[in-house]
């Protein structure tokens, strides 16, 4: 049993997938709180699909290097994400509306374009991720770009806080609102990319709401939505990689299933906002009354 | 300098002055405020009063620099103000924030001293001295460490306040304060604007409920997209000056003074 537990870390390239599901995981968890307060998991979902597109293009344009698929997706989703801005601004269109008409338009164009190019057995990698196909040169970047994402987030984190709470009050007292929101949407979209390798374009977004979110279900303080979501987000990283080869299943949708797990059991048993703790709350105050 | 009391205000009156010269703003092709003009100083408790759309809460946010003026000019202490300043604080309208937001009552008080901490630095032993001297001064020492969303309209409205004297501001910009408050907390409320405007802070308020207008403040400011008329309350706030902002009364309508 033990042996069978521990036989997957003989090996160096689940070693290696351990260790960046550990990284991704905390990066993502941590990263994942301001996803939740900003309550914008649905524009940053849009963005993780612009992804893809980028990378097509990048490898069309100068073949897939180790930095190559990063640029060409970062650029994608700050075009997109741009763009859709710059629609709603130039129409009576919303940002949403024309968020989601953009990301659709480049993701379909990205799927034509890596079908037709000879990478087409990696398509299913770059949707849903595979994290056992890391190489060590991508263990570095996703090092640094975990590092980095964790610097600018906690140095920044009494503004982004006073951002996000009310923008409006936070502009009052000095903080430069609108230049966070850029830099905090620029490192999210950062920290999409770094998790691409281990879930795929299609459930990175899973990985950059899940963690925060389900602790949000368990906590009123600020700095446990933060750090537990980064806790959550390495600790299920890490197991469903392990599962995954326990199981035999795909380590990339094994993370975002794990997550999803946990978030269920906190939505049914959570102590203080928890299902059953407002049932039986409602049911209680019904017979008292 | 003893930070609870606000004497420099009225010892240096003619310094504190807002002046706000023939503004302007408009959200892009729509004009909200067109020539306003009034000036006002510390000491002052003024009502901003007009129908809804009459560019209440506009005026505000320009005045807290949220907005950039087409045109006209603002003074606060004799400079322009063109973006924000530590001494102005902005108390947007209770419906306009995130109650849920995880946060404690501390927690957003001391957001009140980022002008003096900046980005990272800890708070010091004079930031946290202050955090708690305006949690006293809005009896919500027992509250301090509770959540947010577990107060009270009222409660919610001093959480604000604290904030704005935790920044150590000297005039204070409230977006209805009054709107949605029970009886009682309105009353305290009231009574905390006077006391801090008899410390020698500005109080300007926007403000519906006609009938408490004069039990509240000094000086009222009639709006509807322009200014209608300004001065103190007794002379302004008169029917007629009404009609102009709000139109006809109906006979026994609520605004018959």
């Amino acid at each position: 049993m033990i042996d069978w537990l521990l036989e997957p870390l003989q090996h160096s390239f689940n070693q290696r997938a351990l260790v960046a599901a550990l990284l991704i995981g905390l990066t993502n968890g941590y990263a994942s709180a301001f996803v939740v307060l900003k309550k914008s998991a649905l524009k940053v979902g849009s963005l993780s699909h612009a992804l893809l597109p980028g990378i097509a293009v990048a490898i069309m344009l100068v073949g897939l290097h180790d930095w190559s698929a990063f640029l060409g997706a970062l650029i994608a989703a700050l075009l997109i994400g741009l763009g859709s801005l710059a629609v709603s601004r130039g129409t009576r269109l919303d940002q949403e509306s024309a968020l989601a008409i953009l990301y659709t338009s480049a993701f379909s164009g990205g799927i034509i374009l890596l079908r037709r190019m000879n990478v087409t057995h990696e398509m299913e990698d770059w949707l849903f991720g595979n994290i056992m196909g890391l190489r060590d040169s991508d263990l570095w970047m996703n090092y640094w770009i975990s590092f980095g994402a964790l610097a600018i987030l906690t140095a920044l984190h009494r503004p982004l806080l006073m951002t996000l709470f009310d923008a409006e009050v936070a502009a009052t007292l000095g903080v430069p609102v609108r230049a966070l929101n850029y830099l905090l949407l620029a490192v999210l979209i950062v920290v999409l990319i770094s998790s691409l390798q281990a879930v795929g374009c299609m459930l990175a977004i899973g990985l950059l709401v899940t963690p925060a979110a389900t602790v949000y279900l368990l906590t009123d303080s600020t700095g446990k939505l933060f750090w537990g979501g980064a806790l959550l987000g390495s600790g299920a990283s890490a197991f469903a990689v392990l599962a995954g080869w326990w199981l035999n299943i795909e380590q990339g949708p094994a993370i975002v299933l794990v997550l999803g797990a946990v978030f269920l059991l906190a939505f049914l048993f959570g102590p203080k906002y928890g299902l059953l703790r407002k049932l039986r709350k409602s049911t209680h105050s019904e017979s008292i009354s | 300098m003893t930070p609870s009391s606000h004497e420099c205000c009225a010892h240096h009156l003619h310094h504190h002055e807002l002046r706000v010269e023939d503004l302007r703003v408009s959200y892009r092709d729509v004009l909200a405020l067109e020539g306003v003009s009034f000036a006002t100083s510390c000491g002052s408790c003024v009502a901003l009063i007009g129908p809804n759309g009459a560019g209440k809460s506009t005026l505000l946010k320009a005045i807290a620099g949220l907005l950039t003026p087409d045109d006209g000019r603002i003074f606060w202490r004799g400079t322009r103000v063109s973006r924000w300043s530590r001494e102005i604080a902005y108390l947007p309208q209770r419906e306009d924030v995130d109650w849920q937001f995880p946060i404690t009552v501390r927690g957003v008080v001391a957001m009140g001293r980022y002008p003096q901490t900046g980005w990272w630095r800890p708070f010091s032993k004079t930031d946290d001295a202050a955090i708690t001297r305006a949690l006293e001064a809005m009896d919500l020492d027992a509250l301090q460490n509770r959540q947010i969303s577990e107060l009270s309209g009222g409660q919610q409205q001093r959480v604000f306040l604290a904030r704005a004297l935790a920044q150590e501001a000297h005039a204070l910009l409230l977006d209805e304060p009054f709107t949605g408050l029970d009886r009682t907390s309105k009353a305290t409320l009231a009574a905390l604007l006077r006391t801090l405007a008899r410390e020698g802070r500005l109080v300007i308020a926007s403000h519906h409920d006609l009938e408490t207008v004069k039990d509240i403040y000094d000086e009222v400011l009639l709006l509807k997209r322009r200014t209608i008329a300004f001065g103190p309350v007794n002379e302004v706030f008169t029917e007629e000056n009404l009609q102009a902002s709000f139109g006809p009364m109906e006979k026994n309508g609520k605004a018959a003074v």
